[in-house]
């Protein structure tokens, strides 16, 4: 099962410190994990998403540090795509898998898939027992369609207000963090329910 | 991407005023009473998400905007369901919410409304009931209810029973695992919509039924798996799909070996042995006997056997070859583990799993899917009798050496070996000799995997391979530029000559430093510790010193040194250690010539040398030879300052009968004589071209290791003492050529003066600076004269009440 799905930043942000991601978007699946482990007091909901969100932003710090050293790594020129150019764009895209500790930041271990495309980064954090490579392939599709859908080459904002768009994506293509073995007839009948989702 | 614009709106929503927020809410309450669900209410709810999730801090919104919000869950229009849920999901839930549980049936609720519900859930209790009501649904389902309520249904049980596997009762098991089986077995093998509902011709438009398709666009022969295709699909073919994907899940959580099926299965296997060992599964028509796990068992079996046939079909799209990729993966790993429930399945899946290697072995494009089969073999190999040689020599060889720039293998492989180590180190008696191989991983991506070795590094180090390893860890930035050069090499047409960095790409590539680069890039331990040559390789590796990937990776040497010296402790005799001090030695001054890298491995060295010698102060005597030779060299001081250091405290404190009985007055001379030498040239004499003056520390300790090696000797004393005092006078002098600042000749100065007295009383000089273990080991209460204060003060503290 997936844990959750981000998008963040993988660029120097001014506003925050070196090192440090912006989280624009993050769904997390399922039931909240504090419930089920045997904790001295019971979290009220306050601090479950206070939790919550502390443990994304690690995650997206993390990935964030590890894109940067693996693009560092491999040297390449950071090219700016256009908007159309979004096939282009994935393909030069950086990927990796980072693997949290027991405890760094959640419960078990996890393993954090992720794509960087320019200045933001796509992570998808499964169970370690997941089937990696179909996770790697979804989170792929699920970024070509933020991409394309979010208008994510230009210079706006969507990814901020039209994050009800990434719901619906999600809940065709990874319902409740379920990965989904699909060919392509099953994928062709999702994607024309998310275009015509988009087109509203 | 990223723009000023997106920071300036996350901060507006941040900082949104309580009284502009409360105007917000009322405008929203009015639009929402409306009933016109247009536009600017898409629009504001947006916006409402954004405030409310830009903070980390949970708001509460007013009940009655929390009502119609509530309500809106169930619009028609997706886009408020869509909208709602997640405006919902970031307020706090009402108080009186536990109701709600009970009394939704969530079954009717869409997917996003389900959502909600589930991050809501306050307790366990919450959950379960959830997932009671779940199956429930299930149940009693009618054929004629909204189709996507089902589809949801297996994701949302699928994710509760990560944490919470015991809010399915026995029951539900059951039921869920007939339903698994409908769905994966017997669904429709005909294409969805084409068939014409209700008795009429409706006109030319109507068709016949058709059959599903294979990925390749033959006609299927077979029942209906995920690599199946058609137009459009059936209801029954859509949980097809939700349930393989849920599948290996719910068999992990319900089918595991621990819930008790070991000990049935043992008592099976007897019989299967002497029966005949069907190689086709034959045994569909008697299966409908078994009981509904073990009826889900067998389908598993039989649908993950069709996958594996099904993915030798040559796919018409890219997509569709990737996705039998992964199914031959979850294939294999479902496989596994029913077979690790029921050992007589081994026998049958054998076979498959046999010729699939056989087919896959030789394409390394296929080498993800080889893991899975790597770990069936390993877990039912021994039990099959079959021989895994050719398994190990891909998985400790082949993918290693050549694919060792592929990320994703990288941390499966690792993972692999992390998850099955006790039982690779038992049955692979090649793995302790295979970290070339794997630390070609680790010096091609230091950053992403260092985690991973450091749990492995240990069951790495081995008294026979210890030495080599130690040589291997240091050369490992050396490694991550080999590899680099590798890579270049074979991406760079061998005539072309523009670029940077082109030199050691020539060395790389002539015929003879070839020898050079083989001997970092061979594959597995036994040839040799290392090279003769290794200034060379370093010479010809000098401008590669400041490419990304050896600066990562000689950042990450120093830690892996030190959980190797940890781990050599545990396993090597005296004589061993006594090499590993040589090696450290030696290699002070043979490493690649990195900024920093060089001062942080004389750092490692310095103190795992000072822990040798502590736990082992016949080390001293064993290698006294060489430790002399290094002491006695004055250039040592200025290029290798930390390690010297070291080396003379410890000669100083561990040169001593009381460690060594084979310690003797003539190697004690001639020790005090090299150091004595040594000293003198250093605090005589202006410190050579390009080095700095030599820390305070460095005199000091000669001047200490002098004293006590004097303490051991006396007549060796009044040497000691004549260099003291000519210090002083020297130094009353004013400044030196060989320190730089006043205060540190003060202190040097004042350890003399201190030392010099201390040796005026020789026999007070012994005791202080060669100590008798009882003095170095404290006893605290088990020692009578250190015992009778702690005693009396104990006594005290109890018999006077303050």
């Amino acid at each position: 099962m997936v844990r959750c799905f981000l998008i963040h930043t993988v660029c120097p942000v001014s506003a925050l410190g070196a090192g440090e991601s912006r989280v624009l978007y993050c769904r997390v699946f399922g039931p909240d994990e504090s419930l089920f482990t045997d904790q001295e007091r019971e979290f009220s909901p306050e601090e479950r998403r206070v939790l919550q969100r502390e443990q994304t932003a690690v995650v997206a710090r993390q990935v964030r540090s590890a894109a940067s050293l693996s693009r560092g790594a491999a040297g390449r020129l950071l090219m700016e795509a256009l908007p159309g150019e979004e096939a282009l764009a994935l393909q030069e895209a950086d990927s990796g898998v980072l693997r949290l500790r027991a405890g760094d930041p959640f419960p078990e271990e996890m393993s954090a898939l992720w794509l960087g495309v320019q200045s933001l980064g796509f992570t998808l954090v499964c169970e370690p027992h997941e089937n990696l490579l179909l996770a790697e392939g979804t989170l792929r599709t699920l970024t070509r369609h933020c991409l394309e859908h979010l208008h994510l080459l230009g210079p706006g904002s969507e990814v901020l207000l039209r994050s009800d768009r990434i719901d619906a994506l999600l809940s065709r293509l990874l319902p409740h963090g379920q990965l989904l073995f699909l060919n392509h007839r099953f994928a062709h009948s999702l994607e024309k329910e998310v275009a015509a989702y988009m087109t509203k | 991407m990223y723009s000023h614009g997106s920071e300036s709106l996350i901060k507006q929503a941040r900082e949104i005023q309580d009284s502009e927020l409360q105007k917000f809410y009322s405008r929203l309450v009015k639009l929402l009473q409306g009933k016109e669900l247009g536009y600017e209410m898409v629009d504001s709810l947006q916006r409402l998400h954004l405030i409310l999730s830009a903070n980390k801090y949970i708001r509460t919104l007013p009940p009655e905007l929390q009502k119609r919000l509530q309500s809106l869950l169930s619009s028609p229009a997706e886009q408020f369901q869509v909208l709602s849920s997640a405006v919902l999901r970031e307020t706090l839930p009402p108080a009186a919410h536990s109701g709600n549980y009970s009394q939704e049936n969530i079954v009717q609720l869409n997917s996003h409304a389900a959502a909600l519900l589930l991050s809501q859930a306050g307790s366990r209790a919450d959950v379960s009931s959830l997932c009671t009501q779940l199956l429930r649904g299930l149940e009693s389902r009618q054929s004629e209810g909204p189709t996507n309520s089902l589809t949801h249904t297996l994701p949302i049980l699928n994710t509760i029973l990560t944490h919470n596997p015991e809010c399915l009762t026995e029951d539900h098991v059951t039921l869920l695992s007939k339903k698994l089986v409908d769905w994966l077995r017997y669904a429709s093998i005909l294409q969805g919509g084409g068939a014409s509902s209700g008795g009429f011709f409706t006109g030319p438009r109507s068709r016949q039924p058709v059959p599903i398709a294979e990925l390749d666009g033959t006609v299927s022969g077979d029942f209906f798996t995920v690599l199946c295709v058609g137009q459009s699909f059936t209801e029954d073919q859509w949980m097809n799909v939700f349930s393989f994907s849920a599948l290996r899940h719910w068999l992990l959580t319900y089918h595991s070996v621990s819930n008790g099926n070991g000990t049935a299965d043992t008592d099976d296997r007897s019989e299967v042995d002497g029966s005949v060992v069907s190689m086709v599964s034959a045994t569909s028509s008697s299966s409908r006997l078994l009981p509904p796990k073990e009826r889900l068992r067998e389908k598993s079996f039989q649908y993950c056997q069709r996958l594996i046939e099904q993915s030798d079909r040559k796919a018409h799209k890219k997509s569709d070859a990737d996705l039998q990729k992964a199914c031959l993966v979850e294939a294999v790993c479902i496989l596994d583990c029913v077979c690790e429930e029921d050992a007589s399945l081994v026998f049958r899946a054998f076979p498959c799993i046999k010729a699939l290697f056989g087919r896959l072995n030789s394409d390394l494009s296929f080498a993800r899917v080889l893991l899975p089969i790597a770990q069936f073999y390993l877990n039912h190999g021994e039990m099959a009798a079959v021989d895994c040689g050719s398994v190990w020599a891909l998985v400790f060889g082949r993918f290693p050496s050549e694919l060792f720039n592929d990320p994703f293998l990288a941390h499966e492989l690792l993972r692999f070996l992390r998850l099955n180590l006790e039982s690779l180190q038992l049955r692979v008696p090649q793995y302790t000799h295979s970290f070339p191989n794997l630390l070609k991983f680790l010096a091609w991506d230091s950053p992403a995997v260092v985690d991973d070795f450091v749990d492995l590094l240990p069951s790495l180090v081995t008294a026979g391979t210890a030495v080599e390893l130690l040589h291997t860890l240091l050369d490992l930035p050396c490694l991550s530029a080999t590899l680099v050069l590798q890579v270049r090499s074979t991406c760079l047409p061998i005539s072309e000559q523009s670029g940077r960095g082109l030199l050691s790409l020539d060395a790389f590539r002539s015929t003879s430093f070839r020898g050079l680069f083989l001997f970092l890039l061979r594959g597995e331990a036994g040839s040799g510790d290392t090279i003769d040559r290794l200034s060379t390789l370093h010479e010809l590796l000098v401008e590669t010193a400041d490419w990304p990937r050896v600066v990562q990776c000689a950042q990450i040497v120093p830690v892996l040194l030190h959980i190797f010296f940890n781990t050599v402790i545990t396993v090597a005799d005296e004589k061993l250690l006594a090499h590993l001090i040589l090696v450290m030695l030696e290699r002070s001054s043979l490493l690649l010539n990195i900024p920093k890298y060089n001062k942080e491995i004389h750092r490692v060295f310095s103190s795992h040398l000072l822990r040798l010698c502590k736990l082992h102060p016949s080390l001293v005597m064993d290698q006294s030879h060489e430790l002399l030779e290094f002491s006695g060299a004055t250039a040592n001081v200025y290029s290798k300052e930390e390690i010297y250091t070291h080396v003379v405290w410890v000669l100083g404190e561990y040169l001593s009968v009381s460690c060594d009985s084979r310690c003797s007055v003539t190697l004690i001379t001639s020790c005090f004589e090299a150091l004595e030498a040594v000293l003198f040239e250093i605090t005589s004499s202006v410190p050579p071209p390009g080095a700095d003056c030599p820390a305070p520390r460095v005199v000091t300790t000669l001047m200490s290791a002098l004293a006590k090696l004097a303490s051991r000797s006396h007549d060796l004393i009044p040497r000691v003492s004549l260099f003291l005092s000519k210090l002083r006078t020297v130094t009353r002098g004013g400044s030196v050529a060989w320190c730089s600042d006043e205060e540190d000749l003060v202190a040097i100065v004042t350890r003399g003066e201190e030392l010099w007295s201390l040796l005026k009383a020789p026999g007070v000089a012994q005791s202080v600076l060669t100590p008798p273990a009882h003095v170095t080991t404290p006893q605290w209460h088990r020692d009578t004269n250190v015992a009778l204060p702690l005693r009396l003060r104990t006594l005290t503290n109890l018999t006077h009440s303050h």
